[in-house]
């Protein structure tokens, strides 16, 4: 924007030359009504509010290094015969789609290196959104009025998935080739309609000359295309609402405190971007990704140990494996249990995270604007929720590299994949019993230092002799810090006899949402925090220890 | 694992190795420098079985039988051949430590010549695969692509691409074939060893072998080239995975924190 | 019950919100908020050398960026590209890849890491609070829109002519039926196809690894082969099709460990084919152990018992391996005696 316009002398009574530039947009666009909004806006400092920035940075490098690749790139099942510089390929039958990236790789300067970096941005994308996922959950940030923006959020990692896994099929590899493989097994699971979509996708049977070019298109234009649109929307989403905050001094819920976005955010965000494809640039000269020469090309009769998906399909990986291998036959038709219940679960297990503001917000019946972040353990039913449900994302992952684990700690990989069996159901109840105690515990010491101060590590002896630890009050910024949050009382079902005297029988919605809210804010799951009286009855009563 | 073929590509390994060699090859002189001149082969062969028999009366005879004809311990070695002896004692798989899923490589304890002379013995008892000459699985004349393609047709499904090595039921596993001597390679496809099935001349060729072993010193050898840079043990996407989580992200997160932090203050005097 | 009648007092109290201004500690409220904390100065922002100390450090930075975007471009021009080096710990990596990877992640992050430091150090970092506004609408525009909303929808008659509303959004619903209908041709209808594999009576069994066709005597107990149907070459432009249905893993069990009578019919003194396609989602088993005689599918783990009709015994796949029925001719060759008595692959909805 147009800041040398706003230092520069104005000595000739003509503006200067960036100023006109301003002006004569501002005639068409009326961009100073936007950056009258804008260009001073408030961006609170966190870390952890700067996830989001990762996923974003990798997405723009994705797109940037994914345009330089498609130059090179041949989205074709053609089949030729290798003659390129690496030497233990000479002479193999390949596709066009295979040799290029052996092109790409070998033949092309730097050709390479993008690719790594295309291939690594995807991974920390993936990642990247996972964690900036679960900052927005397990503080609350999810809550009115950012449901929307939380599931395009959602949209945008779920989409990153496929188009994550549509990419790294277009060089039809041995590995890869595996993978699609895999997802037309999936496909045919389907009841009634599977057959129909496999021959539909893959323009007949598997593996057949086109899934390449029809990936390319979905890749390359129709994912992004549409994740673009929703990056978009995400961030004029976060713009509108102004970004939330950690409750502190000064801060309301009716305020945002932070630095501007001219020139303090200017500076570290756009800075931030080039860090982030600095990590990734030199991760990419530095590690090797996805080295398809080792691979192989595809054939459907040649297979590899160790076949995985990458990290963020691995959840879906781990379902399959664990699954017992049922079947149904029964006039004349097949349910492939074993096959469609983990597309099911998997299906279930995401829009399960997706609807959780919803269900929340249900339970709580609290329809006020949210802008101060929880701390987690001020959220113990939500935060235990959330690792529960994190643990037995993890423990998926493990199923989908059990042969992997198997191997590298020598255990037997029956062995493993019964773990990971049990642990998918034993593994969330026992984490959401954990973390739910955790937060307690951390919500008790909160309030010991609320009421009786900060353990100093000083020890006076008394006259008479006793040692005690001297604790120091809090100052009211801290006081204030931790007696900020919101504490619910559990919701009733209400009388059930109205005004008139009729009865109204309770609705059984209702008995569910009194029982969550029994749960969620009950005795057992939340400790009051400590009121003023109580304070001033321990401070003004005892001394500060 | 990454240590370790660190260590492995030592500038000083090759000098190592070096010293090894000539080291042998002394020792090797010694030990036949004086008997080889004067006997004749059948001579030989026979003294070879007849020492071999005492080796494997002390070494062998408690699981195999005193004749090599099976226990309950151990399968019977009638037929299995020199090329079998050579793979398992040489690598020290046999003697086996103790029962259970899958005997391990380890530490070699007889001799070469020990070795051959057990060899000689067990292939007394019954005709089987002899032990590989050098030009059987040298680099000469052998088709580095063929192999892959042999390798990833026959291979690959149970030791990973480029021979890293993978799972297999109950424990058991398919060894990396890193750092393998080529002639316990071509030993293990003609007798296949344990639960490795084998692969016999008739049904994978003495050429077709010759190029996997080609393959295999192409793609998982001392001097192989990956392109990419550090190859994450050539494991796939789930150590590609966790290397992006922890030190791809992990990095991104750690400048995020810095970037967020508040400057420090001027201290108040 | 809806969510609104909740009583009041069971939702938390709103924070009361003093903002901005400093306030002293309250008496009345120790938990009340203070307000900001006073700005305290960066020595940057009171020493002068600091300041240009920051300077300093921020060109720094920017020049390192020129200086790695000039070794990036020396070493695109300079190094060849199929120039290998050995840097531990990484090994033998490509030279060129890993000088242009670092010199562009230098200049990349020396620029971030500048405008950083520039931020931090020299920028103002005096925090701000920006008042947040309503998102909701008052009641008087509510009121504006709903009225215009219904004025509109007055004017155009669309409540009161029902046919025109009811024939609209049957051709609305209707039009996208030709974008379904044109997605028709992205392949072909199923039919019979996955019933049907290359193999049929007299199809030699031919060798992957020799591409010759394979007499018993070849197979050792033990060993493992694969073979595809004869006539079926590599280059040819179905092989790929044709070879994710017809692959064979043959192995030689001794008769009598044969447990399944059927597999001990269909098998030739002791020879078994059985597909090499997982039955589960089609992975290439064949992870095949000589002395258990289990079959391991590296995808997914499904395990199977090739003594006894390759029955399931662990894992996800659904029904065993299907088996080819196998003889010799007259030449004595082995040769299939019948195309797959059931589809290979992936179970499927018409399976049955």
């Amino acid at each position: 924007m147009s800041t040398a316009a706003n230092d520069a002398p104005r000595s000739r009574g003509k503006a200067p030359a960036g100023e006109r530039v301003a002006d004569w947009a501002d005639g068409r666009l009326g961009i100073y009504s936007l950056a009258k909004a804008n260009m001073r806006k408030i961006f609170p400092d966190h870390w952890s509010f700067m996830l989001g920035e990762i996923c974003l940075y990798s997405f723009i490098i994705i797109i940037l290094t994914g345009v330089y690749l498609t130059l090179f790139f041949h989205p074709s099942m053609n089949e030729v015969t290798y003659h390129g510089s690496y030497v233990p390929m000479q002479g193999q039958l390949m596709s066009e789609a295979y040799k290029s990236t052996l092109d790409i790789s070998f033949d092309v300067r730097g050709g390479l290196l993008i690719r790594q970096i295309h291939h690594w941005a995807a991974i920390i994308f993936l990642a990247g959104m996972f964690v900036h996922m679960m900052r927005v959950f397990f503080t609350g940030a999810f809550r009115k009025p950012r449901e929307i923006n939380w599931l395009f959020g959602f949209l945008l990692f779920v989409l990153g998935m496929f188009t994550g896994f549509t990419g790294y099929s277009l060089p039809d590899d041995l590995l890869s080739g595996t993978g699609v493989r895999f997802t037309q097994g999936a496909i045919l699971s389907m009841p009634v309609v599977g057959t129909y979509i496999s021959m539909f996708l893959f323009g007949g049977e598997f593996p057949g000359t086109d899934f390449v070019a029809r990936f390319y298109s979905i890749h390359i234009l129709l994912l992004p295309g549409i994740m673009l649109g929703l990056v978009v929307g995400h961030l004029i989403l976060v713009f509108y609402h102004k970004h939330t905050q950690f409750a502190g001094p000064g801060k309301t819920n009716k305020n945002v405190v932070g630095m501007p976005l001219l020139p303090v955010y200017m500076a570290k965000a756009g800075g931030f971007f080039f860090l982030v494809f600095g990590v990734i640039a030199a991760v990419a000269g530095l590690v090797s990704v996805n080295p398809i020469w080792a691979i192989g090309p595809y054939r459907p009769d040649q297979v590899s140990t160790g076949a995985q998906p990458d990290w963020y399909m691995g959840f879906a990986e781990g379902l399959v494996r664990a699954m017992p291998g049922w079947e149904i036959n029964a006039w004349g038709h097949t349910l492939v249990l074993g096959v469609f219940i983990p597309l099911v679960i998997f299906g279930i297990f995401l829009a399960l995270i997706a609807l959780y503001p919803f269900i929340e917000s249900w339970v709580t019946g609290d329809k006020r604007e949210h802008h101060i972040l929880d701390r987690p353990r001020n959220a113990p039913t939500r935060t235990a929720f959330g690792v529960a449900w994190v643990t037995a994302y993890m423990v998926m992952l493990i199923g989908g590299g059990n042969d992997i684990v198997a191997t590298h700690f020598h255990l037997s990989i029956n062995a493993v994949t019964w773990f990971v069996r049990i642990g998918f159901f034993a593994g969330p109840v026992i984490a959401f019993i954990v973390t739910k105690r955790i937060c307690l515990g951390l919500q008790r010491r909160d309030k010991e230092k609320v009421l009786h101060g900060r353990e100093s590590g000083i020890i006076k002896r008394l006259p008479h002799g006793e040692f005690i630890e001297v604790h120091e009050p809090l100052s009211q910024e801290q006081l204030h810090t931790l007696t900020a949050h919101e504490q619910y009382k559990p919701a009733e079902i209400g009388p059930t006899v109205d005004e008139n005297g009729v009865e109204r029988k309770a609705k059984g919605t209702d008995k569910l949402r009194a029982k969550l809210s029994e749960a969620y804010y009950g005795e057992e799951s939340q400790i009051p925090k400590p009121t003023v009286e109580e304070y001033k009855e321990i401070t003004s009563g005892h001394g500060h220890h | 694992m990454k240590k370790l073929s660190a260590r492995r590509r030592h500038p000083l390994a090759a000098l190592v190795v070096l010293l090894l060699a000539l080291a042998c090859t002394g020792g090797l002189y010694a030990a036949f420098a004086p008997a080889g001149k004067a006997q004749a082969d059948e001579t030989a062969q026979s003294l070879a079985i007849d020492e071999g028999k005492k080796l494997y009366a002390v070494g062998c005879a408690s699981c195999h039988g005193t004749g090599g004809q099976g226990t309950s311990d151990g399968p019977s070695l009638v037929g299995v051949g020199a090329a079998a002896v050579d793979f398992q004692v040489g690598t020290g798989r046999m003697p086996a430590q103790q029962p259970g899923a899958q005997v391990p490589k380890k530490k070699v304890i007889y001799s070469q010549a020990e070795i051959d002379q057990l060899a000689s013995y067990i292939a007394s008892l019954g005709a089987g695969p002899s032990v590989p000459s050098e030009e059987k699985y040298g680099p000469e004349g052998a088709d580095i692509a063929k192999g892959g393609e042999l390798f990833r047709t026959n291979c690959a499904q149970c030791h990973n691409f480029t021979g890293k090595g993978g799972a297999l039921t109950h424990g058991k596993y398919a060894p990396t074939l890193e750092d393998v001597d080529p002639k316990h390679i071509y030993e293990a496809m003609q007798t296949g060893p344990q639960n490795m099935p084998s692969f016999p001349d008739t049904t994978l060729s003495e050429q077709n072998k010759k190029d996997i072993i080609a393959y295999l010193d192409a793609v998982n050898g001392d001097e192989t080239v990956d392109p990419g840079g550090l190859s994450l043990g050539g494991l796939g996407p789930v150590s590609e995975g966790l290397f992006g989580w922890i030190f791809g992200l992990g990095a991104c997160i750690a400048v995020a924190v810095w970037v967020a932090a508040r400057t420090a203050k001027a201290k108040k005097s | 019950m809806s969510s609104q009648d909740i009583p009041e007092e069971n939702l938390p109290a709103e924070q009361d919100a003093p903002h901005g201004a400093v306030k002293v500690a309250d008496e009345e409220n120790p938990f009340a908020d203070p307000g900001l904390p006073p700005h305290e100065h960066r020595i940057q922002d009171i020493d002068e050398q600091a300041a240009k100390r920051s300077e300093r450090a921020v060109a720094l930075l920017f020049t390192v960026s020129m200086l790695a975007t000039i070794g990036f471009i020396a070493s695109f021009v300079a190094i060849p590209h199929d120039k290998s080096i050995f840097i531990w710990p990484l090994g033998h990596i490509n030279a060129m890849n890993f000088a242009l990877g670092l010199t562009l992640g230098v200049a990349l992050f020396t620029i971030g890491a500048g405008a950083v430091h520039w931020a931090r150090t020299l920028m103002s970092d005096e925090e701000v609070a920006d008042e947040r506004h309503a998102i909701e609408a008052d009641t008087e525009t509510r009121a504006k829109v709903h009225a215009d909303f219904k004025q509109g929808a007055k004017e155009s008659v669309i409540g009161r002519r029902k046919l025109i509303r009811n024939t609209m959004l049957g051709a609305l619903t209707l039009v996208p039926l030709s974008g379904v209908v044109l997605l028709r041709d992205l392949g072909p209808l199923p039919g019979t196809k996955l019933r049907h594999t290359l193999w049929s009576k007299g199809k030699l069994l031919v060798n992957m690894n020799t591409n010759e066709p394979m007499r018993p005597s070849d197979i050792g107990v033990g060993s493992l082969t694969f073979a595809k149907p004869e006539g079926l070459e590599e280059h040819d432009h179905d092989f790929q099709n044709e070879i994710a249905k017809a692959a064979l893993m043959i192995i030689r069990l001794e008769p009598d460990s044969i447990k399944d009578k059927r597999e001990l019919e269909w098998s030739h003194e002791g020879i078994v084919a059985y597909s090499k396609i997982c039955t589960h989602v089609g992975c290439p088993i064949s992870l095949y152990e000589q002395q258990t005689h289990h079959a391991l599918c590296p995808c997914h783990q499904s395990t199977f018992d090739l003594a006894d009709g390759a029955r399931v015994i662990f894992g996800p796949a659904g029904h065993p391996l299907p088996q080819l029925r196998i003889g010799v001719n007259d030449e004595g060759y082995l040769e299939a005696l019948s195309d797959f008595e059931e589809p290979v692959g992936p179970a499927f909805w018409e399976r049955g």
